[in-house]
């Protein structure tokens, strides 16, 4: 049961980066393979903050009183990551409105179709 | 062990929500489940004691990446994601849950969730602790790694988004910018 609790979160982190990554590989609508990369992306974000945690620590925000805290340089690197995250879903929302007036559709099959790359 | 049993159900619901986006067709309903995964996600960090990065997740991940998702199916008038034909699922179900298995192998040996005696927290973790308040005057130390100790960085990010942000202006932006100048030519032309 310890073992189990001990690594729930890596496994659900596993388990979200695999589900972005399957729906950015098998799916054919460009959106849905955006929103796709960014499950992967907050999977990564989980990984980090669960191995940041320290059991019985408190936010590491300095306080009289309080001697454990959880690790704050994790955090830094993952409010970094979600600001840098946002940047890039908007450029690629940005390349899917540019796309749709280029072919008329954000569906990979017939944009394909449309250059007979396939 | 109560937070332990909060994160427990609150991954779970995250997961469940995930699911629901990868098996949904309509984008609207999709992007709407987007948001409810930032949320939940942004709840988990508080429960991990992230607090800062919860609030950025809430206002950054949940606000304006739906925004912006929202805006682009408005821009393309495409609500229903089509059935696709040439695509085999099995081939990437069989790549993913070899990669899945391959990474759940990987987790077999890392240091077990919560434990401090892990080697990422012994590293530079107890000297920021420590030394923040003295060197910075800043109680809260992820603020004080984000704006002083790693000031540069937080510049590098800063030009990250600028660039993004010009990106997408030459993208969409500039284009419309042409478009009018072109009808303007055509007006005078007429004249």
């Amino acid at each position: 049961m310890d073992f189990i609790i001990g690594h729930y979160n890596y496994w659900i982190a596993i388990f979200l980066m695999m589900i972005g990554f399957y729906t950015v590989i098998s799916r054919g609508n460009l959106v849905k393979k955006i929103i796709g990369l960014n499950i992967f992306q907050v999977s990564v974000f989980l990984l980090y903050i669960s191995m940041s945690t320290v059991k019985g620590g408190a936010a590491p925000i300095i306080t009289a009183g309080v001697k454990l805290y959880s690790n704050p340089l994790p955090h830094v690197l993952i409010l970094t990551a979600i600001v840098v995250g946002v940047a890039t879903t908007a450029l690629g929302l940005a390349l899917v409105v540019r796309i749709k007036e280029a072919y008329g559709t954000i569906e990979e099959d017939e944009i394909h179709q449309q250059d007979h790359s396939l | 062990m109560i937070d332990i049993f909060i994160t427990v159900i609150l991954l779970a619901f995250l997961a469940i929500t995930a699911v629901s986006i990868v098996r949904m067709t309509n984008l609207f309903a999709i992007i709407m489940l987007f948001g409810i995964f930032s949320f939940l996600s942004a709840a988990i960090f508080v429960v991990m004691d992230a607090v800062d990065v919860a609030f950025t997740e809430a206002a950054v991940g949940a606000g304006i990446s739906t925004v912006l998702m929202l805006a682009t199916i408005a821009l393309t008038r495409d609500h229903h994601e089509k059935a696709s034909t040439s695509h085999r699922p099995w081939l990437p179900l069989a790549v993913v849950i070899v990669t899945g298995a391959a990474l759940v192998y990987g987790t077999l040996d890392i240091p077990w969730f919560g434990d401090p005696e892990a080697p990422a927290q012994m590293h530079v973790a107890p000297y920021y602790i420590e030394r923040s308040v003295p060197e910075t005057g800043v109680p809260n130390v992820v603020t004080a790694v984000l704006a002083s100790y790693r000031g540069f960085d937080t510049l590098g990010e800063v030009i990250v988004v600028f660039t993004a942000g010009i990106a997408v202006m030459l993208l969409i932006g500039g284009r419309r910018r042409k478009s009018n100048a072109r009808s303007n030519e055509g007006e005078e032309d007429d004249k």
